[in-house]
């Protein structure tokens, strides 16, 4: 049962524009499980996501893939660790002008140096994965925001990643378009996919979520499982927040 | 008026020849503006700053001098003293093409601009190295937007070329003055000119328009080419 972590966060600080946003983050996460960042927004989540994989680079701190210390000046130790990271951003980026298909096999191509051939035959089996099977020739600006959405997990995917870091992956859908997206990262969980995923879709958090970090000014200042954080006993700052959350949500929906 | 005629119908032949020149000196100039543009305008949106400053006096030179004192200064002034000896053809080509560059620089780093910056975050994150991003993500979407600026940079240029006539080059304007000189039919002979620079110039933009509609993507960049 005690296995080792996956993946293994130490005293993450960073600040942006000379104001701190990340002030000593720690956690680890073991093989397979589902981490789910909350908090206000501001709280450093999204910063703290980029900065698991480097496209901000940590001020200090260390991040460890199994057991191996990453070093983002050596570039490719670096380029190979982000291969291994998959990375889900709330709207989407995919390639604008590469078609689904291209948008998945790009980096199989140019990255992992498959052949054409070799990389689309990938490329089509994570689209099937996603749902997407009949829609490989259609370009981003054809997709709605679920189809992009997929399209950007299949990409993720493809790259065979350890771990997967999702940023509100479903904030910028509308409401009948976030089912699809989480059902396809539900999907992903229960095949044993290590996940850091920033949401506030409470619904999911609480079915999914192994453990609840909750973040607020840079730093976690709750940690638990859903069940210790979401109970109504337990007085938790996380709960506050989620109430909060609970009310704007059914307000607006009335 | 008959007479007019007579000139002219023995003159087009000896103006198109000059055309002929007059395409090698854009199109060269096109080519060469676009080598020096393209790794300019990615030095000023992603190099460190040396690159960055060095690009920005290149531009800032280039577009601060009329073209006509940019080729004597070069023609007359500097390809000389290295004892550079070309062609006067050539030489305007070459300072076209320089002039291009710097104007061409800002219509591609216009068009980096523009793009949404997460993609090159995308591209990061699955492991594509800067250079690889530039290449497959950054370049072939920053081309397309940039087309339509280049065919305005096109019919610019072409018209520009007309001054290469003032280092002997006998491109269209050239041969327009010297048959001009001596039959005095430089009415006929000017709209003949016209005539042939204003064909130039739509079959170019025309051609440039073709190939904006054969690259473009649905849903990206300028919807109307369609």
């Amino acid at each position: 049962m005690t296995q080792s972590p996956i993946l293994e966060v130490e005293g993450l600080c960073k600040a942006l524009g000379g104001k701190p946003i990340l002030s000593g983050v720690s956690f680890s996460v073991r093989k397979g499980e589902m981490k789910v960042l909350i908090g206000p927004s501001g709280g450093g989540k999204s910063t703290l996501l980029q900065c698991l994989n480097f496209l901000h680079v940590p001020d200090a701190g260390v991040v460890r893939l199994a057991g191996q210390a990453v070093d983002p000046r050596q570039r490719k130790p670096l380029y190979a660790y982000r291969q291994k990271v998959g990375m889900i951003f709330q709207d989407y980026n995919l390639f604008d002008h590469l078609n689904a298909l291209d948008n998945v096999s790009l980096a199989l191509r140019k990255v992992k140096k498959l052949s054409r051939a070799e990389a689309e035959g990938r490329a089509r089996a994570e689209l099937a994965r996603v749902g997407l099977a009949d829609k490989e020739k259609l370009y981003p600006a054809e997709l709605s925001g679920g189809q992009k959405q997929r399209v950007s997990i299949a990409r993720a995917l493809a790259m065979d990643p350890q771990v997967m870091l999702l940023d509100e992956p479903t904030a910028a859908l509308d409401p009948e378009l976030i089912g699809e997206v989480l059902t396809v990262i539900r999907e992903l969980a229960r095949s044993g996919m290590t996940m850091i995923m920033a949401t506030h879709q409470m619904g999911f958090v609480r079915s999914m979520a192994d453990e609840i970090l909750f973040m607020q000014e840079g730093r976690v200042i709750e940690q638990g499982t859903p069940e210790m954080l979401l109970d109504i006993e337990s007085g938790s700052r996380t709960l506050d927040f989620c109430s909060h959350l609970a009310e704007f949500e059914s307000g607006g929906a009335e | 008026m008959h007479q007019a005629i007579e000139v002219l119908l023995q003159a087009i032949p000896y103006l198109i020849g000059g055309a002929g020149l007059t395409i090698v000196a854009v199109v060269g100039g096109m080519g060469l503006g676009l080598i020096i543009g393209l790794p300019m305008a990615v030095a000023q949106v992603y190099g460190p700053a040396p690159l960055r400053a060095a690009a920005g006096l290149y531009v800032w030179f280039f577009r601060g001098v009329p073209i006509l004192v940019l080729l004597f200064l070069f023609y007359f002034g500097l390809f000389q003293l290295f004892q550079w000896n070309i062609g006067a053809l050539t030489a305007a080509t070459v300072v076209l093409g320089m002039t291009s560059g710097a104007y061409q620089s800002q219509i591609f780093r216009g068009a980096i601009l523009s793009l949404a910056r997460g993609q090159f975050r995308a591209a990061s994150a699955l492991g594509l190295s800067d250079r690889q991003a530039i290449r497959c993500i950054v370049l072939p979407q920053a081309l397309r937007l940039s087309l339509p600026g280049w065919s305005n940079e096109y019919s610019i240029l072409l018209k520009d070329s007309a001054l290469a006539f003032v280092l002997g080059a006998t491109e269209i304007m050239a041969r327009t003055q010297f048959v001009a000189t001596r039959t005095y039919q430089h009415l006929a002979l000017s709209l003949a000119a016209c005539g042939i620079y204003f064909i130039l110039t739509w079959v170019g933009v025309r051609a440039l328009r073709a190939l904006e509609r054969r690259v473009a993507v649905p849903g990206f960049g300028n919807q109307e080419a369609r």
